[in-house]
């Protein structure tokens, strides 16, 4: 918690979700563990994924994209120019400490940013406003949960 | 240094932002015809609707012109720009000097004579907060109320106040609705949709007059009405900059730094023009993200950096009772169509690149076609079937892929 707070708040480094391609399994475990962070369920039982996460179709932040042998891991890169943050009609996104984060109240589902993201990172959350990537610093022990879960570290926060 | 700033929505934010990541000394008067904090324009039908509030539509925290160290003088008009003199008059008689100014004063509905107008009890326009209040104030659940014109603002004021009224009907010259960012297919599909919801169209008709709560229409018709809404289009808010010698075109004309031909005086917004890349000419593109994009590159610029605003595109997000529509670029040379059940998708494609695209329903990661409009990216160095078939980073090379993801990172 300590390294990943500070890094952010006090700017003396900045650290980045990296995704390498070449090492993802296509496995979609990035999926599930965004998810489960996510979800009201982690809360109740922060060990089990599986119970957490019963009967729930996912709706994660992290997406894989896939074709033949190629696959790899998409989720919010917080831009340095943030294209969805210039261009939120609500004034719902915000860049504080390099992270992007969206304010739920003030989003009016407008898709804006859905226009904007050259990543196609950012999507409606269940209840209808929009979601994206925060590099779970709302729900986590310091690491993403994406990167925490990959079997292959084929997503890594890191300076870089 | 002086900044001054007229207008106090996106194009004035981006500028105070854009000023305040070079300069954090220099001193920032904005001047608001308006009295509200910083709100966003386009919320209002959000606000009728009950999808936001006052407190909820500002469209930067309470703090903020206090966290930008900014003066605000509200209720205060500019009468006139006296360039020579860098200095500006104001409607209370006041003046105020300036070394860098931004004109952000964006654009006003443009309200067409008709005949017994003033007979009518309750016209109103849809563009400010105050409109939004005045028309609120005026309905009932008896309300029937017509909206002349079918564009983005009257639409969006009949799904504003649809729930809270007895009828709507739209009215509108032009035989489709949403010109400005449908094809005649794509317009058919949300009209048809509005008019499920319960939205009334006459369409290729006009008023020709009114006759107190009687509109007599081109077509013959005469129609009864308690309310009318008047959004047939905006005009660009010019005449301070052409009154002070300014170049004005149908906006006020700037260069690629946000700049006017007049000295140490930049534009940004709906008032202002810039230069549209998919058809390379300039025209006013009156939407937020540009408004405030302009207004950061001009407040970077006024502050002593350096940079352009030269990826302008016509781009839209819009939506209708939860039917979303994502349009960007213009309609231009060949078109790949393709529609499925509500799901509507049109890439119109030119010389090697993608030169706009309109997708009703499925919207997911239109962005990604955005941005290839944005860059210009050769079609030929991505896998273009895999794009026709959705937006999507696997069109990309490996390489180009790998770049894209990091580039943000490596900044």
């Amino acid at each position: 918690m300590a390294s990943f707070t500070q890094g952010n708040r006090f700017g003396e480094y900045m650290k980045r979700i990296i995704v390498n391609e070449k090492w993802c399994l296509g496995c979609h475990l990035c999926e599930y563990n965004c998810a489960f962070a996510n979800s009201a369920g982690s809360k109740k039982t922060p060990n089990d994924m599986v119970k957490a996460l019963k009967d729930i179709v996912i709706n994660p932040r992290i997406k894989i994209e896939e074709k033949g042998d190629i696959c790899f891991a998409v989720s919010c890169r917080h831009c340095k120019e943030p294209l969805c943050v210039k261009s939120c009609i609500a004034g719902a996104l915000t860049k504080v400490d390099e992270i992007i984060r969206i304010d739920k109240e003030k989003c009016v589902e407008c898709h804006t940013c859905v226009l904007v993201c050259p990543y196609g990172a950012i999507m409606p959350s269940n209840e209808g406003v929009m979601q994206k990537c925060e590099l779970c610093v709302q729900n986590a022990d310091g690491q993403p949960f994406c990167v925490k879960g990959c079997p292959n570290k084929a997503i890594e926060y890191k300076e870089i | 240094m002086k900044y001054v700033i007229i207008g106090n929505s996106a194009a004035a934010i981006g500028c105070i932002e854009g000023i305040r990541s070079v300069d954090s000394e220099g001193s920032i008067t904005v001047i608001s015809k308006e009295t509200q904090h910083t709100y966003s324009r386009p919320l209002i039908s959000y606000l009728l609707l009950g999808k936001t509030d006052l407190e909820r539509m500002k469209y930067r925290p309470n703090s903020f012109y206090e966290d930008k160290n900014c003066k605000v003088m509200f209720g205060t008009t500019v009468k006139k720009i006296l360039p020579n003199e860098k200095e500006m008059l104001l409607d209370n008689g006041e003046s105020v000097k300036y070394d860098k100014l931004l004109v952000a004063t964006g654009s006003n509905p443009f309200v067409p004579p008709i005949e017994g107008v003033s007979s009518a009890k309750s016209v109103h326009t849809f563009m400010s907060l105050d409109d939004a209040l005045a028309l609120k104030k005026d309905l009932t659940s008896e309300s029937r109320v017509i909206i002349l014109g079918g564009g983005l603002i009257g639409l969006k004021c009949a799904e504003g106040i649809l729930n809270s009224v007895k009828k709507i009907t739209v009215i509108d010259m032009a035989d489709r609705i949403l010109p400005s960012i449908l094809d005649s297919e794509g317009s058919s599909i949300i009209q048809k949709h509005l008019e499920n919801k319960g939205v009334e169209f006459l369409l290729g008709n006009s008023i020709t007059k009114i006759d107190g709560q009687k509109a007599l229409l081109k077509s013959g018709e005469e129609i009864e009405f308690d309310n009318l809404v008047i959004a047939v289009g905006v005009r660009a808010n010019t005449s301070l900059v052409s009154e002070a010698g300014g170049k004005v075109n149908r906006g006020i004309y700037t260069d690629l730094y946000c700049c006017t031909d007049l000295p140490d005086v930049f534009a940004a917004g709906d008032c202002s023009e810039s230069y549209d890349i998919t058809i390379e000419q300039v025209r006013v593109l009156a939407l937020l993200p540009n408004a405030y994009m302009q207004g950061e590159v001009a407040g970077i610029n006024m502050a002593g950096g350096k940079t352009l605003y030269d990826h302008a595109i016509p781009m839209n997000a819009i939506g209708f009772f939860g039917l979303h529509i994502i349009s960007a670029g213009s309609y231009e040379g060949e078109c790949y169509t393709d529609v499925k059940g509500n799901n509507y998708k049109k890439l119109f494609y030119k010389d090697n690149r993608l030169m706009g695209y309109i997708l009703i329903g499925d919207v997911a990661r239109a962005g990604i076609y955005t941005s290839l409009i944005r860059e210009k990216t050769p079609l030929d160095s991505i896998d273009f079937e895999l794009i026709k078939d959705k937006p999507q980073l696997m069109a990309f090379t490996q390489k180009d892929r790998a770049a894209l993801l990091i580039k943000e990172a490596l900044h």
